[in-house]
């Protein structure tokens, strides 16, 4: 196969690489230029481009950079940034995927004649008896990011490949120090590429709209005191909000009328969240059917239903998800599929 | 596969006559020129030569001639170094080069960008009401480096003389000079600067000429080499070689080499225009230099056509990079009118001295077979992607 590789200039789809031509296949590597304004922790910034064409020039195959900067703006910071204004959470690595490195790289791969295009993410795709793709959580727990690549659907997931899935993390390091690839010890990314260590998501969101101040409020209504900017309020939050609110949450957040809502704890638990506009693997599952739900990269899945209804079904309560996060559904390992959470 | 090279704008092999001439001194010489011994005094009698060649290739005389690092600092140190106790305004067009736009905006003076009209020209009227007494500082280029365009250099500078009599004249002359008989320009201008890489000379080496007389303040700080106007021990080797390449581009042969390159450029182009629908040739009506071919494929993407043709064995450009190697929108297509989405779909062939007629027929099929690839693929597989 012709295997174009997206290579971030991180470790792990350094080695996503190294084993697409252990594979047999023809690889071409190539770095999505996403974002172009200043970064810290960015996937994209000019070092990791470097780093991405080092270790193509180690591994023997050609490289080349793809500038989706505008989409990246148009599809992921302009919501991410109106999201926050509207009192929602955003996940952009989510849209990021969703629009950019499994549409739009995907498309341009196609365009070229590539068969497939493989990632560096820690999640498997598994060829089904149907001769359908599942999607399932890496091998390593602590790095799974089955959640963030929920939106692939069983055609997409034919095109992809997931190397380094199969492995672990110590394991991933532990082969690119075997090939001598120069991304071997390289810190992991972390947060979010576009908002930089020093400035914070207040300084980023702050530069592209003006950030409100907003009462806090009890249940009862009553001014308990006042957030600096509404924008940056989550629900399901409880620091940052001073010591008058006691053992409360952040239960709503209104732009609008520039009110954040605390409550204890037991208005915090929900039984279902709404998803208005799933998408699926492989279809929806059966209404009824017990499987698990997961609302955040890294949280704990819990037991839920699917109610067509566009509604997730808890068996037990959970703290409310914030309006923009994604609930994403699993049987056992394999995603079922999922959406971002409405009000 | 094949290997067709449409880069030369960004650079160009060695002349051979440069590759024998630095290869000599880095196997037997060595030694800084500033020094006083007998070695240094070969080391500096080695420059002084290579200064003596280019001036005589720029028509300045050689204490008018500083080597630089390359075509950047050359236009930096330009624009920059005359300003110190020269009051008054920046005024470049709007399709510099970055060496030029940035260096123009970190001076601290205002800066006035006179546009370019579709043909890629910068109209002497359109300057009128940029110039003035208060202007210190006009640079325009002789060619752009990426339509090739030449800029009416004689009438902008009769121009900048008669409304900005105050102001000095730059031109960035890289992309003219192997083409061009600069002798013919340099008299227009103060400084003109050229670039090694691109007329047959190594990387890391170019060379700004300043009228005598006039003062320039030096933008490194060191050990005031080049008569206090560059600073930093001089890069023997490549000063050698940039010496032999100007020497080898005989103003007397300039016409043919011009007529040769035209035709192969012109050849090119009428290919690529009969075999590529809808295809549009940029700025052809304009005075061009004859290395340069420049084309909008409306729809197709630059990024994805440039790796069809490198998949093909095709080196050619499209104009724009930012230091990761991501292409940008060009500014210079975007100041000639050209929106951004037909401005995204350039491509960008440079020829040179070594250029052939079967080099050009194959890049033209494989333009033409990508083209149609892309094009054929662009339609969305519904349900994916």
């Amino acid at each position: 196969m012709r295997v174009l590789v997206a290579m971030s200039g991180g470790v792990d789809s350094s080695v996503a690489a190294a084993l697409v031509l252990q594979a047999g296949h023809d690889a071409v590597g190539a770095t999505m230029k996403l974002w172009g304004g200043p970064s810290d922790s960015g996937c994209c910034s000019v070092a990791d481009v470097e780093d991405a064409r080092r270790v193509a020039d180690q591994l023997g195959i050609s490289h080349h950079v793809f500038n989706f900067s505008e989409e990246f703006e148009r599809r992921v910071v302009d919501p991410y940034v109106s999201d926050h204004a509207s009192g929602r959470t955003p996940n952009p690595c989510i849209e990021c995927n969703r629009h950019l490195k499994f549409d739009r790289f995907l498309a341009r791969a196609r365009q070229l004649g590539f068969d497939a295009v493989a990632t560096g993410h820690h999640a498997r795709v598994v060829a089904e008896p149907g001769g359908g793709r599942s999607l399932r959580r890496g091998a390593d727990q602590a790095k799974d990011q089955s959640y963030v690549l929920h939106m692939l659907n069983s055609r997409q997931l034919a095109r992809v490949l997931l190397p380094v899935g199969a492995m672990t993390k110590a394991e991933v390091r532990a082969r690119a120090a075997e090939l001598g690839l120069r991304t071997a010890t390289k810190a992991d990314s972390q947060d979010v590429c576009f908002i930089s260590r020093q400035g914070g998501r207040e300084a980023f969101l702050g530069d592209r709209i003006p950030l409100r101040a907003a009462r806090v409020v009890d249940e009862a209504g009553r001014q308990l005191g006042t957030v600096p900017a509404v924008e940056l309020v989550t629900v399901g939050q409880r620091r940052g909000l001073g010591p008058s609110i006691g053992a409360r949450y952040v239960v709503d957040v209104d732009p609008d009328q520039a009110v954040v809502r605390v409550g204890p704890v037991e208005e915090l638990m929900v039984g279902e969240l709404a998803v208005p506009a799933p998408s699926w693997v492989d279809g929806p599952p059966s209404p009824g059917e017990a499987l698990e739900v997961q609302v955040s990269a890294h949280g704990v899945p819990v037991p839920a239903r699917w109610d067509p209804a566009g509604r997730v079904r808890l068996d037990i309560p959970i703290r409310r998800v914030a309006p923009g996060q994604s609930a994403v559904l699993y049987r056992g390992d394999a995603v079922v599929g999922g959406g971002v959470v409405g009000p | 596969m094949v290997s067709v090279y449409l880069d030369h704008a960004a650079s160009g092999p060695l002349h051979p006559a440069a590759a024998d001439a630095m290869a000599g001194w880095l196997r037997a010489g060595f030694g800084n020129p500033s020094g006083s011994h007998h070695v240094a005094r070969r080391a500096r009698a080695a420059v002084e030569d290579s200064r003596e060649r280019v001036a005589f290739f720029l028509g300045m005389d050689p204490g008018e001639v500083v080597f630089t690092s390359g075509g950047t600092e050359a236009d930096n140190l330009a624009v920059l170094g005359p300003l110190p106790g020269r009051p008054g305004a920046v005024v470049v067009s709007a399709v510099e080069h970055p060496a030029v736009l940035a260096a123009a905006h970190a001076g601290g003076r205002e800066v006035r960008t006179v546009g370019v009209g579709p043909d890629g020209l910068v109209a002497p009227e359109r300057m009128r009401d940029l110039l003035g007494p208060d202007v210190a500082l006009v640079s325009v280029q002789l060619a752009n480096q990426e339509t090739g365009v030449i800029q009416p250099l004689a009438r902008i500078s009769k121009l900048v003389r008669r409304l900005a009599p105050r102001a000095v004249l730059h031109t960035d002359a890289v992309q003219g000079a192997p083409w061009m008989d600069l002798r013919a320009v340099s008299p227009l201008v103060d400084l003109i600067s050229i670039s090694g890489h691109k007329l047959g000379g190594p990387q890391g080496v170019g060379a700004l000429a300043v009228r005598s007389g006039l003062r320039l303040t030096s933008i490194s700080h060191g050990g005031g080499q080049e008569r206090e106007r560059r600073s930093g021990t001089h890069n023997v080797a490549a000063i050698i070689g940039l010496g032999a390449a100007v020497a080898q581009l005989d103003p007397e042969a300039g016409p043919a080499r011009w007529a040769r390159t035209a035709a192969l450029r012109d050849r090119l182009a009428g290919r690529l225009a009969e075999q590529v629908p809808g295809a549009v040739a940029t700025a052809v009506d304009s005075p061009r230099v004859p290395g340069h071919c420049h084309f909008r494929f409306p729809g197709v993407e630059s990024e994805a056509l440039l790796f069809m043709l490198d998949e093909a064995g095709v080196c050619a450009s499209a104009g724009s990079a930012c230091a990761s190697g991501a292409l940008e929108p060009s500014p210079v297509l975007l100041a000639m009118g050209v929106d951004k989405a037909e401005a995204g779909s350039s491509l960008r062939m440079t020829l040179g001295p070594a250029t052939t007629e079967q080099d050009v027929d194959a890049a033209a099929g494989a333009v033409a077979a990508a083209v149609e690839a892309l094009r054929a693929a662009s339609d969305p597989v519904p349900g994916e992607a």
